[in-house]
């Protein structure tokens, strides 16, 4: 019943079948978020400068989000903040897939290692995710690097518990046991057999971890342990957002945060959207 | 089948378990905060002017000089022991201000994991029985935008809308101006409850609400549910009969799984609504260097953890076994 209702073509795009509207979904969104990184790259300081004869302004054509104290262009602020954010996120997010990648596959070379593996996993699960976080970037003396670091070595273990009940159960396939009979050794198997098996698991679970690792940079640099006041970070701009609360000025929080909010929602959408096109058996859910 | 072995099992499986984790947590998290750059003698000292000679006597008390090891051995005997320093930026013993401080938190975060549990549920039975019309479509859109926005910006967006412009309630502090801690009433105390609360439960339904449709579609679909609409069984009878016995479980267990999270959310709320909880002093101890009150709550807030964890494992393995089959399969 659930399947012939998603399948009804309606709607403005009916010409296209669903395969090309999930490839159009992850396409538009794809696009979206590589121009707010290269427009954040290219933007410069220019409206960024302070300039005390605007300050204060609420949204209008000239300035879409408002102006702050110093009249910097809010909209200027936030697309630099997005795309520092998107940048943190993603050197963050890849530094944690390799982590994952070489747990999953040290964790398929023996019983040892696999405890060992589990157990790491479940250390790095037992603090509060937030507060290790802190207590990393405050370990590595904060900063930029701090933060990278801290949102880094803390996304890797839910991605791990996946990649390690996928090792286990390819372990179990007929062809891992030929090959063991063979001679091959422990590597081999774990970079020729099983390696290619999770590549899809993990560039998805790559991707899904995006939004969590941009959400957790903007709340360490928000709780003011992350990137320095200077940058033009998402969080600096919220934190410094909530001293001008009661004298009404809400477009300083409001917007940032939205957009922040959007783009979550981007990583997210092109994150199921792939999965369906990987994984066509859970795809008409 | 209950026998006390498998109950002795279990408790001891579950205390050695606590007991290693403590311990590596607590070495790990001493190792972290020795090789940052933080100086105790500063931290205390503040910004006042100090003699040299007053200074090295400062350095020999907080044991500038001694290597790491010895240090992280002394602080471990005294946590042993009970004791866990003073805290440099309250002067009161780390035990009293975590004390204090985790009674107000866990009121806001029972209130609003209560809340989010029981919104959530219904929202995914709701969602989940009218699968595909535009009320689960609202409910699923709703879902996917909350779990995508920033703890801390919704804050302040319903700090904006109510406290600013509706002036429904305070804008910050828990104690309204003038009046000590002991003389708040409990409406006065309350009504600063209310938004934190909100925020944090509003963000916790959503995953409450998806996981509680999925398994509800999956019930609903399956073979004895089609033999009981067989019967005559329909609309919200049927739902109640079969559907909500078999997802209340995995969704209790899922909300108890949930306290790491609700931490996190926790110490982002209560700094934006300035609620004195621990998730403030978390904060106000790692910006000021207050290493003794930091270790404190990492070690409380794994203990915090690992009691949730030890809840839903309880459920996992003696009241619904199925559970831990259905995740082992996965």
């Amino acid at each position: 019943m659930s399947t012939a209702l998603a399948t009804v073509n309606r709607g403005l795009f009916r010409g296209l079948n669903l395969r090309q509207k999930t490839l159009m979904i992850i396409g538009s969104t794809s696009l979206l978020l590589l121009a707010i990184v290269v427009s954040s790259v290219y933007l410069g300081g220019e409206p960024l400068q302070t300039n005390f004869g605007s300050k204060n302004l609420a949204p209008s054509l000239e300035h879409p989000f408002g102006t702050d104290w110093m009249g910097r262009d809010m909209f200027a602020r936030t697309l630099e903040g997005l795309g520092l954010s998107i940048l943190v996120g993603g050197l963050a997010s890849t530094i944690s897939t390799i982590l994952t990648i070489f747990l999953g596959l040290l964790s398929s070379t023996g019983k040892t290692a696999d405890s060992f593996v589990s157990w790491l996993v479940d250390l790095f699960l037992s603090i509060p995710h937030l507060l290790l976080i802190i207590l990393i970037s405050i370990g590595m003396g904060g900063g930029a690097k701090g933060v990278v670091i801290g949102v880094a070595l803390t996304h890797w273990p839910s991605l791990t518990r996946v990649v390690r009940a996928e090792i286990k159960q390819l372990k179990t396939q007929e062809y891992i046991h030929i090959s063991r009979n063979l001679g091959r050794s422990k590597i081999w198997i774990a970079t020729k057999h099983i390696l290619p098996h999770l590549v899809p698991q993990i560039l998805l679970g790559t991707i899904l971890m995006f939004p969590h690792a941009i959400l957790h940079e903007a709340s360490v640099t928000f709780l003011g342990f992350g990137l320095s006041p200077h940058e033009p970070a998402i969080g600096i701009i919220l934190s410094e957002s909530m001293r001008y609360l009661s004298a009404g000025y809400w477009w300083l929080a409001f917007f940032p945060g939205l957009s922040l909010l959007i783009v979550v929602l981007a990583f997210d959408l092109i994150g199921e959207n792939l999965g369906k096109l990987m994984n066509p058996k859970n795809a008409h859910e | 089948m209950l026998n006390n072995g498998k109950i002795a099992g279990f408790i001891g499986k579950k205390t050695l378990r606590l007991v290693s984790l403590l311990i590596v947590v607590c070495f790990a998290s001493f190792m972290l905060i020795q090789s940052s750059p933080i100086d105790p003698v500063r931290a205390y000292i503040g910004e006042m002017p100090v003699t040299a000679e007053h200074k090295a006597k400062l350095e020999e008390y907080w044991g500038v000089n001694t290597p790491p090891q010895e240090k992280f051995l002394n602080w471990a005997g005294d946590i042993v022991k009970g004791d866990f320093g003073t805290s440099l930026i309250y002067r009161t013993p780390v035990i009293d201000v975590i004390k204090e401080r985790f009674t107000a938190s866990l009121v806001l975060m029972g209130v609003s994991w209560l809340f989010a549990g029981i919104l959530g549920f219904v929202l995914g039975i709701v969602a989940g029985m009218k699968q595909g019309t535009w009320v689960d479509k609202a409910i699923k859109t709703y879902c996917y935008a909350l779990a995508a926005a920033p703890t801390f910006w919704l804050a302040l967006v319903l700090l904006m809308v109510f406290s600013v412009y509706l002036g429904w309630f305070p804008i910050g502090l828990s104690v309204p101006i003038g009046v000590t801690a002991d003389n708040v009433t409990f409406f006065d105390w309350f009504k600063r409850l209310i938004l934190p609360a909100l925020t944090l439960s509003l963000l916790d339904v959503a995953k409450i609400t998806m996981f509680t449709r999925e398994k509800l579609i999956e019930v609903l679909s399956s073979d004895y549910v089609l033999f009981a609409k067989a019967r005559g069984e329909k609309g919200l009878d049927l739902v109640l009969r079969h559907g909500i016995r078999n997802v209340a479980l995995p969704a209790i267990t899922l909300q108890f799984l949930g306290f790491s999270e609700l931490f996190g959310g926790t110490v982002l709320v209560e700094q934006v609504f300035s609620y004195p909880g621990i998730g403030q002093a978390a904060v106000a101890a790692g910006l000021r260097s207050d290493v003794p009150l930091l270790l404190g709550i990492v070690i409380f807030s794994t203990l915090f953890v690992f009691f949730g964890n030890l809840i839903a494992d309880i459920i996992y393995e003696f009241v619904d076994p199925r559970i831990r089959q259905q995740e082992a399969s996965i």
